[in-house]
């Protein structure tokens, strides 16, 4: 169970918006690169985040680069989740390789501040603020395996290989 | 019953049927890195206990993005990825070769290739026939190691392309409009698969051109068939033996199918802060231009230089505006310098950067201040792409970008041609 606050953004936020090309400099340097997550989205996101809390988004989340520095500093900053009604596809394989969960829904009706309970077998989220519970998409299978096993890393780390 | 082009090369690529929605495991032939993701990628790859990339890759190591390096965390991570190359035996495109993409197309890509790159425009491969998604550092560590990765096969949708292109209208102007119609998420997860009558008369560097922005629509990747077209670009690059043949089946099934008349566009332009906010170059006229930027994996080979050259030859640019020109390869620079467009450039006033990427994501060169705009022929134009979030970013052809050099505002190349 995942429990925390929502930090609520809008539509096409870019991986530019969470990790700027201007900083490739720090790619190598994480903790210093991780102080500047979500800056030209919202400068305090940084500042008021909080383990175990979570981004909620509109449409095509993480569109643009490749990098995926943009879902590991968001993962160091400690979000257990985004929530968004879509999402780009490399950053979505990206945040599911670092084991943080992407999951799609409905995100019109949780406001910025909500806290949210979040059962990941279940495929709900409680709105503890509002009262409203919504239910997210299915993961792909082999996304799920990769995300019970913390990640790509360990999940190749323990199998050596792909299980479909 | 016929398959895509996508469904037939992962179906080569996965010894079995694949069709849209199945997820295979398929076989790869080219994996690169570049330098701003390589890095990680190296570590995720040690990490998993990988020291040698499976026997059956190809591996090229590009350092384009900070070529050459300006500080040295970046010099430092050129030199973790030189020593990476050098032990394992891979490609190594140093600082003075060009941007990625452009070296995949030239040396490396055929149609029927199954690539993957850590960089999100890997896609323009796309232009030569050849099934190519860009993926993050963990991804590519994995297909570093095992040769091979899971794909879901995508659904396509088919782009069925007519007539000519008019004059001053070109493949940005095509590939904009069309990312205008579908909106930036307008092809999430899917394939973009190029086909019509058109299609034969779009050169590779067009095609490549197009390819590369298909990622800006969410597609996983953008697909051209290889044709007469392809094989003389192969045969022309000394890569006669790289070519075959390769079309969609016969009632292959799309998920839709978008008709776009070439005879019909204009000039159009990107404004700021999205690729899919497009409007016509002729109405952001009188939009004042501090920057002009050519160059890139999208529009910055020599057809390129050759158009702004033309427009250029004999003109000033703009008193208040820059020209800032990158040619995307040195191959690209050394045709450029031998017919005679750099001269042309540098004489209208132009500044003349080095092979790579640079100016594009901000990283160095041509770096934007607040309240700056500029008016660039790459892919992208998010808030902050450039250098300050509070610049402003236009994206149009090298001709818009040229014409709009001369004035110092936004102008339809149509004017000045």
């Amino acid at each position: 169970m995942l429990t925390g606050r929502a930090f609520k953004f809008g539509d096409n936020i870019s991986t530019d918006h969470i990790i700027p090309g201007r900083l490739a400099h720090l790619r190598s340097n994480l903790s210093e690169l991780a102080k500047h997550v979500m800056e030209d989205a919202d400068p305090t996101f940084a500042a008021r985040v909080k383990p175990g809390d979570f981004i909620v988004a509109g449409t095509n989340f993480g569109l643009g680069s490749s990098r995926e520095h943009a879902p590991l500093v968001i993962k160091m900053s400690g979000v257990s989740a985004i929530l968004a009604k879509s999402v780009a596809r490399i950053f979505f394989r990206n945040a599911i390789n670092l084991g943080l969960p992407v999951l799609l829904c409905q995100t019109d009706n949780i406001n910025d501040g909500d806290e949210l309970k979040i059962d990941l077998k279940a495929g709900t989220i409680q709105d503890m603020t509002s009262g409203n519970q919504l239910r997210f998409s299915p993961i792909p299978e082999i996304m799920l395996h990769i995300l019970d096993d913390g990640g790509l890393l360990p999940y190749i780390q323990k199998y050596g290989d792909f299980k479909l | 019953m016929g398959k895509t082009l996508a469904e037939k090369i992962l179906s080569a690529k996965s010894g079995g049927e694949a069709r849209a929605g199945d997820i295979v495991i398929a076989k790869i032939d080219l994996v690169f890195v570049q330098d701003t993701t390589g890095p990680l990628t190296v570590k995720q790859f040690q990490a998993m206990g990988f020291d040698h990339p499976a026997n059956s890759l190809k591996v090229a190591v590009f350092l384009d993005h900070a070529a050459p390096s300006p500080s040295q965390e970046l010099s430092n991570d050129h030199v973790f990825l030189r020593d990476f190359a050098r032990k394992t035996g891979s490609l190594l495109y140093d600082v003075a070769k060009g941007v990625c993409h452009q070296i995949v197309a030239e040396s490396l890509a055929k149609p029927g290739d199954l690539i993957v790159g850590a960089d999100s425009h890997t896609v323009t491969a796309g232009g030569l026939g050849a099934f190519a998604p860009g993926m993050g550092s963990t991804d590519i560590a994995v297909a570093l190691g095992l040769g091979k990765t899971w794909f879901r096969v995508p659904e396509s949708i088919k782009v069925a392309l007519s007539g000519r292109f008019p004059n001053g209208v070109y493949a940005k102007d095509l590939i904009l409009h069309l990312i205008g119609r579908i909106g930036a998420d307008g092809a999430t997860y899917k394939a973009l698969e190029f086909s019509g009558d058109a299609t034969s008369t779009i050169s590779i560097p067009e095609r490549l051109t197009i390819a590369n922005m298909t990622v800006e629509a969410g597609a996983k990747v953008g697909l051209f068939p290889a044709d007469e077209v392809t094989q003389h670009y192969l045969s022309a690059n000394g890569r006669r033996a790289d070519y075959q043949p390769l079309s969609p089946d016969d009632g292959a099934i799309y998920e839709q199918t978008i008709n776009i008349s070439l005879a019909e566009l204009e000039p159009t332009v990107a404004r700021p802060h999205a690729v899919d906010n497009i409007a016509l170059a002729r109405e952001l006229k009188g939009t004042k231009v501090h920057q002009v930027f050519i160059g890139t994996c999208t529009n910055g080979r020599r057809e390129d230089l050759a158009v702004a050259a033309r427009i250029l030859k004999g003109k000033r640019i703009h008193p208040r505006t820059r020209l800032v020109i990158a040619p995307a390869s040195r191959g690209v620079l050394l045709a450029a310098i031998k017919a005679g467009y750099i001269q042309a450039l540098l004489e209208a006033g132009a500044i003349i950067l080095p092979p790579g990427c640079g100016p594009c994501l901000g990283l160095h060169q041509g770096v934007l201040a607040a309240g700056e705009t500029c008016l660039s022929t790459a892919n992208r134009n998010f808030r902050g792409r450039m250098g300050s979030p509070e610049a402003f970013i236009y994206l149009g052809s090298p001709a818009t970008a040229a014409a709009t050099a001369i004035n110092g505002e936004i102008t339809d190349p149509r004017e000045a041609i």
